[in-house]
C-alpha cells in the first residue's frame, strides 16, 4: 500500500478581468452614455437625450420585467403582454380625463393624487385581466411554445379589438397633469419634468422589485422557481399559484407602464401595446430571459440607444437597437445575465 | 398523373377533394364564370394568398417555427419588381430582374435571421423576426427616395398585360379577352406552379425531416439530422416563395405600398388563415384562403346589416360592427388552436 501523494490544494486568485466579467453588462450603460457624449458633441442636448433615454428605458423595464419573470418561472412566452399595456393606458387615461379638475389644478399634491388614482385603476384592471388571461388563454397551452405564441397573439388581437369596441376606434390625446408639464433647466439643458418623474418611478420600482425578490420569502420562492420549478414543487410549494401571482403582478406592471407611456407620448392608440412590445422583446432577449437585473440593464441600453440615434440619424433608431441586440447576442448568446437553469 | 402532380399527397377525403376541385375550377375559369372587375380582383387575390399562406405553412405547420417577418419577404418581392421597373423601364426583363433581385434579397435576409436566431434559441426567432420586420417597415416608409415612402409606387407593366390590350377581335366564349385577363392567367399559372412545387417539397424526404424536427427536435438531432440546417433551409425556401408571391402581387396590382405588402394586418391575416385552414397541410392554405377572402369580401356586408338590425341593443351593434370582424376571427383562431389544431382540413378529413 502506497501513501497518498502529497496534496496541497491552493486557491487560485481570480484575475481582475475574471472578477469583472459578471459585472461587464453593468458597465455597458455608462459606456453607452459616454459613447453618446462623444457622438453628440453638444453637452446640453446630450444631457436632455440621456434623461429621456433613461426615462424611456425605465418605462420599458416596467413593462418588460413581468414578461421576463413569467418566462423564467413557467417557460411561458406571452406575446399578448402588449394587450395589458394598451388596456392600462386606456383605463388610466379615462380616469385622468374623469379627474380633469384634479389634473388641471396647479397643485402638485392633487396632480399626483390623480395620477396615483389613474395608476391604481389601471393596475387593478390589468391585474384582473392578467388573471383571466392566465386562466383562459395560457393555462391550456403549458409546455408548447408554438401554441403559446399563437394563442397569446390571438388574445392580443381580441384585446385590441375590444379596446376599439369600448373606447371607439380613434386615438385619444391626453395632456399631462398641470404640475408635470413644462421643463426645468439644469446646466443649460432643458429636462422635461415628466421624464424626471418617470425615471424616479422606474428606479424606485426596480429597487422595490429587487427588495421583494431578494429580501422576502415569496421572492425567494420565485427566484428558486425560476431556477428549478420541479424542486420548488417537491419542497411543497404550489408553484402554479406562485406563477399566477407573478403573472398578475406582471400584468399590473404592464398596465402601469401603459399609463406612463401614454402620458409620455401624450397620445394613446389601441395598437400602442403591440408597438412597444417590439422594444420589449429586444430588451427581454438581450437581458437574458428570466433575469430581472438583465432586463433592467437591457431596458436602459435600449432606451438610451433609441434616443441617441433618433437624434443623430432618425431613420435608424429601431435599426440601431437591432444592431445592439445582434452585438450582445454575439457576445453572450443567452443574453447578458442568463438565468442558470437546473435542468 | 394527378398523383404525380400532387406528389402523392392526396386529399384523403371525398369532401375535401371535392372542395379543392371546386376551388381549382372556379379559379381556373374565374374570368368566364364570374365576369366583372371585383370578382376577378378577388380571384387573383385568392391565388396569390394561397401561395403566400402555403409558404408560411411550410414554416409554421411543417417546421414548427413561428415567424412574424413573412410579409417582409412578401414586400421584398413586390418592391423588387417596383424598383426594377422604375430604374430599367417597362419590359419583361425588368420584371424578371426585379423578381430575381427580390427573391435573392429575401433569401439572404432569411438565411441571416435564421442562422442568427435559430442557432441561439428557437423561440427567439418569433421575437427577432417581429423586431426586424418592423424595422424594415419603418425604413421602407422613411426612405422615400427609393421606395416612394408611405405613398408607395406605381408600376408600369408591359402593354400586353394591361386592359388596353386586345389579343382577339371578337369575344371568346362570351368574354372580351383583354390584357387584364392574360395577366390573371399569368397570376393563376405561376401560383399553381409554385403551389405544386411546395407540395413537392413538403412531401420529399426533406419535408419529412422537417416534420420530424417539429415533433421532436432533440430526437431528430440524435438520429443525425442537423436541425439548424434544416430549419434554416425551410426559412429560406419559405422566404423565397413569399417574395415570388410578392412579385406576382405587384405585377397584378401595378402598385406597391407599405400598407398593401408590409402591414402588420396582412401578417395577422396570414397567421389566422394558416391556423384556421389547418396547420401542417398545404391544402389548409387553399381552403383557408378561399374561405377567408370570400368572408372578408362578403361577410362584412352581412355584419353591417346585422349591426344595424340590432342597433336598439347596447354594445351589441359595436360588437357586430364590420370593422370588428377581426375580433371574431381572433376568437375563432384561439378556439381552433385549442380544439381543432388541424383546422378546417382536419375537420373535413374527419368526415369521410
Amino acid at each position: 500500500m502506497t501513501l497518498a501523494p502529497e496534496h496541497a490544494p491552493r486557491m487560485a486568485k481570480l484575475s481582475l478581468a475574471e472578477r469583472l466579467e459578471p459585472w461587464m453588462p453593468l458597465l455597458l450603460v455608462p459606456a453607452l452614455i459616454l459613447a453618446g457624449y462623444l457622438a453628440i458633441a453638444s453637452p446640453t442636448s446630450w444631457l436632455t437625450l440621456t434623461v429621456s433615454g433613461l426615462a424611456m428605458g425605465m418605462m420599458i423595464f416596467v413593462i418588460a420585467s413581468g414578461m421576463t419573470l413569467v418566462f423564467g418561472l413557467m417557460d411561458v412566452i406571452n406575446f399578448g403582454h402588449g394587450a395589458f399595456v394598451s388596456f392600462g393606458a386606456f383605463v388610466g387615461v379615462s380616469v385622468l380625463l374623469m379627474l380633469a379638475h384634479m389634473t388641471g389644478a396647479p397643485s402638485l399634491m392633487l396632480n399626483l393624487a390623480a395620477f396615483a388614482l389613474a395608476v391604481l385603476a389601471a393596475m387593478a384592471v390589468t391585474g384582473a385581466m392578467g388573471f383571466a388571461f392566465e386562466r383562459v388563454i395560457v393555462r391550456p397551452v403549458y409546455g408548447s411554445h408554438l401554441k403559446q405564441i399563437l394563442v397569446t397573439m390571438g388574445g392580443l388581437i381580441v384585446a385590441e379589438q375590444l379596446i376599439h369596441v369600448i373606447w371607439g376606434g380613434e386615438e385619444i390625446f391626453i395632456g399631462r397633469p398641470e404640475m408635470l408639464k413644462g421643463s426645468i433647466e439644469i446646466f443649460g439643458a432643458t429636462l422635461e419634468r415628466y421624464r424626471l418623474v418617470a425615471v424616479g418611478i422606474g428606479f424606485v420600482l426596480f429597487l422595490g422589485m429587487r427588495a421583494v425578490l431578494r429580501g422576502t420569502k415569496i421572492g425567494l420562492i420565485v427566484r428558486a422557481g425560476v431556477e428549478n420549478p420541479e424542486m420548488v414543487q417537491a419542497m411543497g410549494y404550489h408553484i402554479r399559484r406562485v406563477f399566477v401571482l407573478v403573472f398578475v403582478a406582471g400584468s399590473a406592471l404592464a398596465g402601469l407602464g401603459g399609463v406612463m407611456w401614454g402620458l409620455y407620448q401624450e397620445m394613446i392608440t389601441a395598437h400602442m401595446g403591440m408597438e412597444i412590445m417590439i422594444l420589449v422583446f429586444i430588451v427581454v432577449i438581450i437581458g437574458g430571459l428570466g433575469s430581472v437585473e438583465g432586463c433592467f440593464i437591457g431596458a436602459l441600453l435600449v432606451g438610451l440607444m433609441q434616443n441617441y440615434t433618433a437624434f443623430l440619424e432618425p431613420k435608424l433608431a429601431l435599426v440601431s437597437n437591432i444592431a445592439l441586440m445582434v452585438a450582445i447576442l454575439m457576445w453572450r448568446p443567452q443574453g447578458m445575465m442568463p438565468v442558470i437553469k437546473a435542468k | 398523373m394527378v398523383r404525380l402532380l400532387l406528389s402523392g399527397d392526396r386529399p384523403q377525403s371525398v369532401l375535401l377533394g371535392a372542395l379543392l376541385l371546386t376551388i381549382l375550377v372556379c379559379l381556373a375559369f374565374a374570368p368566364f364564370l364570374f365576369p366583372g372587375t371585383r370578382s376577378l380582383e378577388t380571384a387573383a387575390r385568392i391565388c396569390i394568398f394561397i401561395v403566400l399562406v402555403a409558404s408560411y405553412d411550410l414554416l409554421l405547420g411543417y417546421a414548427g417555427i413561428v415567424s412574424f417577418a413573412h410579409t417582409m419577404f412578401f414586400g421584398m418581392g413586390a418592391y423588387g419588381v417596383a424598383i426594377a421597373t422604375q430604374r430599367m423601364g417597362t419590359g419583361y426583363d425588368a420584371l424578371a430582374v426585379g423578381t430575381a433581385a427580390g427573391a435573392g434579397l429575401a433569401a439572404v435576409f432569411a438565411f441571416l435571421i435564421a442562422l442568427f436566431s435559430l442557432r441561439v434559441r428557437a423561440i427567439f426567432f418569433a421575437m427577432i423576426t417581429l423586431a426586424v420586420a418592423s424595422a424594415v417597415a419603418v425604413l421602407v416608409s422613411q426612405l422615400s427616395a427609393i421606395t416612394g415612402g408611405e405613398d408607395g409606387m406605381n408600376i408600369r407593366i408591359p402593354r400586353e398585360l394591361t386592359p388596353a390590350f386586345r389579343p382577339f377581335d371578337g369575344p371568346v366564349l362570351g368574354l372580351n379577352v383583354n390584357g387584364r385577363v392574360l395577366n390573371y392567367y399569368l397570376v393563376f399559372v405561376s401560383c399553381l406552379v409554385l403551389f405544386l412545387l411546395m407540395l413537392r417539397i413538403v412531401n420529399s424526404p426533406f419535408g419529412r425531416v422537417l416534420q420530424a424536427i417539429r415533433e421532436n427536435a432533440f430526437r431528430a438531432e440524435a438520429i443525425g439530422y442537423r436541425v439548424v440546417f434544416y430549419r434554416a433551409a425551410a426559412t429560406v425556401i419559405s422566404a423565397v416563395v413569399a417574395s415570388l408571391a410578392g412579385a406576382i402581387f405587384a405585377i397584378w396590382l401595378r402598385y406597391v405600398g407599405p400598407a398593401t405588402t408590409l402591414g402588420v394586418e396582412i401578417m395577422l391575416d396570414i397567421l389566422l388563415i394558416v391556423v384556421i385552414g389547418g396547420m401542417g397541410t398545404m391544402y389548409g392554405a387553399v381552403v383557408g384562403t378561399a374561405a377567408f377572402v370570400l368572408a372578408q369580401n362578403y361577410l362584412r356586408d352581412w355584419m353591417g346589416g346585422a349591426s344595424e338590425a340590432t342597433s336598439f341593443l347596447p354594445l351589441v351593434p359595436d360588437l357586430l360592427n364590420p370593422d370588428r370582424w377581426l375580433m371574431w376571427l381572433g376568437i375563432l383562431f384561439i378556439l381552433s388552436v385549442y380544439f381543432f389544431p388541424t383546422g378546417m382540413v382536419g375537420r373535413l378529413r374527419g368526415v369521410r
